[in-house]
């Protein structure tokens, strides 16, 4: 039989359809691999309810473990919700060199208009930045842009 | 079934989020701003997605093995029970907010007390989809505020929406006999609780928006019983196409 490891070590190279320098561990999506019944149960979380990639994710991880020739289910759970405290630091640099802002540890206030959360442009680092809107080109991400080199970008936003 | 009063219950909140989403979807390509049709959109997909989760436990519940879909493309019109007022039509840009921000005001409360729920997927659906709903309502009242409180025209047309929408706002809040068996045993809260939290939200953010509660509070219901208003079918018709046309078509 596989050993669990093989298969996180196959999981890896599983990446989020939308932000393909993610692997669904470094997301966070990934919440489990047991073995239950004689196969694999894999069990995801989504990031957003609607998110449409989920669907690809699942199927991702199935493709690759069957072309490994392993028998594998996936289950999807909702709780514990899925937070970005859950984005592994390697996921952060990641994003960062991919040019989407990492999460800033700050919650984004629900304070009528509170002032939005300071993030750093990804290209030049600058903190001169300013939100464009709440929301961006999928649902996990809010849409910015650098006052200082002009450059807009994605943040994904910090969801706690 | 299991249990019937659940069940309704779960296919309210189901069928409001899911008609809701319909409704700002068809903002798609037609926003006022780029930025603000990408921010609809959103929100019909947050929607969307929790109606998923809901639905899909309506149909557990059910036990008769249907899935989302089935309850959401194959039911006829006095079957869905969402509210009057999320199937209201779109209007201008002011009256689709007025609409998202009333009904954002009752989701927050609503999902906050059901985490607590003694259901456990009751309360594990509204622990994802409660920090979505959080940030709708921030969206809204921002919007609300910057809209009352901004132009004349604007000031105008954010009035005429609350006045041509606060009808439809007292049967958010309405409860059946089977709902306090719920209640009793835990599963859901009582309405009054969430409308006194929605009370307190709206007025805080009309108030700052210079916007005026109408007086006449002539009150409209009867989504709630599958009595919809004569928009509805033309929203059922837009979103049953497909599978009406081509059944059981997959994507």
């Amino acid at each position: 039989m596989v050993s669990k490891e093989s298969i996180l070590s196959l999981l890896d190279e599983v990446c989020d359809p939308e932000i393909p320098v993610l692997s669904l561990a470094d997301l966070g999506v990934l919440r489990g691999v047991e073995y239950v019944n004689n196969e694999w149960l894999i069990t995801i979380t989504p990031t957003y309810s609607g998110c449409p990639a989920m669907k690809t994710m699942e199927d991702d991880i199935l493709l690759k473990l069957n072309d490994h020739g392993i028998q594998a289910k996936v289950h999807l759970v909702l709780s514990p919700a899925w937070t970005t405290d859950w984005l592994s630091e390697s996921g952060r640099e990641k994003l960062r060199i991919f040019g989407i802002a990492p999460p800033e540890d700050e919650v984004d206030k629900s304070v009528l208009f509170s002032k939005p959360t300071i993030v750093p442009c990804p290209k030049c680092g600058s903190r001169e930045t300013k939100m464009v809107s709440q929301f961006g080109s999928t649902a996990c991400k809010a849409h910015y842009q650098c006052l200082y080199c002009l450059e807009p970008y994605d943040y994904f936003k910090c969801l706690k | 079934m299991k249990n019937k009063a659940l069940y309704n219950y779960v296919l309210r909140l189901g069928d409001d989020s899911l008609i809701l989403g319909q409704r700002l979807g068809e903002w798609c390509g037609h926003g006022p701003i780029l930025e603000e049709d990408i921010a609809m959109t959103n929100i019909s997909l947050d929607l969307i997605g929790q109606a998923m989760s809901l639905l899909d436990y309506v149909g557990e519940i059910d036990g008769q093995g249907k899935d989302h879909d089935a309850l959401a493309f194959l039911r006829f019109e006095n079957e869905y029970r969402n509210a009057l007022l999320v199937e209201q039509p779109n209007g201008d840009f002011a009256n689709t907010m007025m609409r998202q921000f009333l009904f954002d005001a009752f989701r927050k409360p609503l999902y906050e007390k059901l985490t607590a729920s003694s259901d456990v997927q009751i309360a594990a659906i509204a622990e994802k989809s409660l920090k979505e709903t959080r940030y709708h309502l921030k969206h809204t009242s921002e919007w609300i505020i910057r809209l009352g409180d901004g132009t004349d025209e604007s000031h105008q047309r954010a009035q005429k929406a609350l006045d041509l929408l606060w009808r439809y706002t007292d049967e958010l809040f309405s409860e059946t006999e089977q709902d306090l068996t719920l209640i009793s045993l835990g599963m859901v809260p009582s309405m009054s609780e969430i409308k006194d939290q929605w009370s307190k939200t709206v007025m805080s953010v009309l108030e700052e928006a210079t916007l005026v509660i109408p007086t006449n509070n002539w009150q409209f219901e009867g989504g709630r019983r599958g009595i919809h208003s004569e928009h509805f079918g033309y929203l059922l018709s837009d979103l049953q196409y497909m599978q009406r046309a081509y059944p059981n078509m997959k994507w």
